[in-house]
């Protein structure tokens, strides 16, 4: 037996190298294209981090946070209502919209995973997920806006939050159905009624995942534009009347920055550094937050 | 294939399994199940894979409910009354009858938490009490000389072995009156085997013991009494002893030499 497998052993050992050279190359060639294309999308990020901050920083001072919006070609001038605006409204928003989208998800997830009424809310929810913003400006524009004669902070709230709702109840869905069943077979083993092990046991551990989900909704309505045109409007001056026109981030910038007057540029600007270091530092912090628990 | 089965009948039954069929959808697992699971005593189940051993588990503790096209009918009784139609809730019958899984299992809390998360749903332990609870928890199941400076810690960060451990303390501190345990070393290491081993021999002495296992060694070293499961049939029930030395049955025989299939 010896002689022929140390015959064929060596013509083996000449294949198998060849072999395992193709693989490496095949490997190489694999990790350079996925480099490439991490690198190719990562320019386009740091690009638009580094204008955003580049002309931003600029637009920047202690008058952006004291003053309301200026008119065109005043000399100073600020955000504040923008930013009031903003935060109340996505605030509202994700306050109204966390708890649906949590408690649905957790249906969805814990118990109609088979029945016909979970699969026509899932099916539903991804419509809603897809759905372009505008259409659910326009929706509430028709259904509150028009009925009240009046655009309003709530019409902007009640707009974001039907865009929350379905990220945060698939999001929910999601991370609840990759917990493993063994672990809540384990908590029903000790005698514990369903209600409590969904709450203690299984969405405890899937905590860090619905808390993404809520940031990703968070971070999107923050720069949505084109729900708030139809309802919230705007407004020029500072009010905290969520029954009046209201001032936003998103409208103000996509007003200032097509207008040919350089200080509303300039506070265009000022605006997006603001949208995006908030969505960071929150991002940031939600994380810190979390990474300490158990 | 013949339900009639000796029973070893010197002891007290603490579980009695009468003609229990069980079925997965249309397919039936387990048929005409019949045996007494004696009082403060060791009982294994031994089989080849997809014998029916765990599903039988899963039934004493009413745990296949949980999945709505599985179905059991017999009856299975605890101290004389049928849990399979008591009208206790179910989540009572449980606390009675706990059970530690194949993987452990740690909930995302701290390991004193783990511990007290089943205390808490059934009493309202004063903090010094629990504390006792805890620590005569984790002592019974040689944890607690391991963990007793982290008890704040996540349950996760533990070892395989030491969270098992830990499944087996959080089904003890509730005080249960039977442990199930579906076959709870598989993914463990030989020491933390043996750990185990040690402590299910000491638990005999409170508890009333069923455990699912692989490894035959396990069985024999373990446990007062074995029962030999084939493709859903009780084949052959007995005293451990008896069944490794003189099973009464050719197929047991076959089995447990080795001359399966």
């Amino acid at each position: 037996m010896s002689t022929p497998v140390s015959a064929n052993g060596s013509g083996m050992s000449a294949s198998r190298l060849v072999m395992h050279r193709k693989r490496k190359r095949v490997n190489a060639i694999a990790l350079v294209l996925a480099l490439a294309s991490m690198a190719f999308g990562l320019v386009w990020l740091f690009w638009i981090l580094f204008e955003t901050v580049r002309l931003g920083v600029g637009g920047l001072s202690f008058a952006t946070f004291s003053e309301m919006t200026p008119p065109p070609q005043a000399e100073t001038g600020g955000l504040l209502n923008a930013i009031f605006g903003s935060v109340m409204m996505v605030g509202l928003a994700t306050l109204l919209g966390t708890p649906i989208g949590i408690l649905a998800g957790i249906y969805l997830a814990e118990y109609g995973q088979k029945s016909w009424l979970g699969s026509v809310v899932r099916f539903i929810n991804d419509i809603l997920l897809s759905a372009p913003s505008i259409v659910v400006g326009l929706f509430i524009y028709g259904l509150v806006v028009a009925r009240m004669q009046s655009f309003s902070g709530f019409a902007g709230v009640l707009a974001l939050a039907l865009i929350v709702i379905p990220v945060v109840i698939r999001q929910t869905e999601n991370m609840l159905s990759l917990i493993p069943n063994a672990l809540r077979e384990a908590a029903y083993a000790l005698g514990t009624p369903k209600w409590k092990v969904i709450l203690s046991v299984t969405l405890k551990a899937a905590r860090a995942g619905v808390l993404t989900g809520i940031l990703l909704a968070l971070a999107r309505i923050s720069g949505e534009t084109a729900p708030l045109l139809f309802t919230a409007l705007s407004n020029q001056f500072w009010t905290s009347d969520m029954t009046q026109p209201m001032a936003s981030l998103p409208v103000t910038i996509f007003k200032f920055a097509m207008s040919p007057y350089e200080n509303w540029q300039k506070l265009a600007w000022a605006g997006v550094f603001i949208i995006t270091m908030g969505v960071l530092l929150l991002n940031i912090l939600a994380r810190v937050l979390f990474k300490n628990k158990h | 294939m013949d339900a009639k089965v000796d029973m070893p009948l010197t002891e007290r039954a603490k579980l009695s399994v009468r003609n229990l069929n069980f079925y997965y959808g249309n397919f039936l697992a387990l048929k005409n199940i019949n045996l007494d699971i004696p009082e403060k005593k060791v009982t294994a189940f031994i089989g080849p894979s997809g014998c029916g051993k765990s599903t039988l588990l899963r039934t004493l503790n009413r745990m296949f409910e949980l999945y709505p096209e599985q179905r059991a009918e017999g009856e299975i009784l605890l101290d004389g009354n049928n849990i399979l139609t008591s009208k206790d809730d179910v989540s009572l019958i449980r606390a009675k009858i706990g059970m530690v899984f194949q993987k452990p299992t740690p909930f995302p809390m701290s390991i004193y938490d783990n511990i007290a998360f089943g205390v808490r749903l059934f009493e309202t332990l004063p903090r010094v009490e629990m504390d006792e609870r805890v620590e005569w928890a984790l002592k019974k199941s040689a944890l607690w000389s391991e963990v007793k400076d982290k008890l704040n810690q996540s349950g996760s960060g533990l070892s395989g072995g030491q969270q098992q451990r830990l499944c087996i303390a959080r089904g003890i501190a509730i005080k249960p009156e039977i442990l199930l345990l579906d076959e709870p070393c598989s993914a463990l290491d030989p020491i933390s085997t043996g750990k185990i081993e040690e402590l299910i021999h000491e638990l005999k002495s409170d508890y009333t013991v069923a455990i699912v296992t692989h490894n035959m060694q396990q069985a024999a070293r373990c446990s007062d009494y074995t029962a030999y499961m084939y493709l859903g049939d009780l084949i052959e029930f007995g005293p451990t002893a008896e069944l490794f030395m003189k099973p009464k049955r050719k197929d047991t025989e076959d089995y447990i030499t080795g001359r399966f299939g």
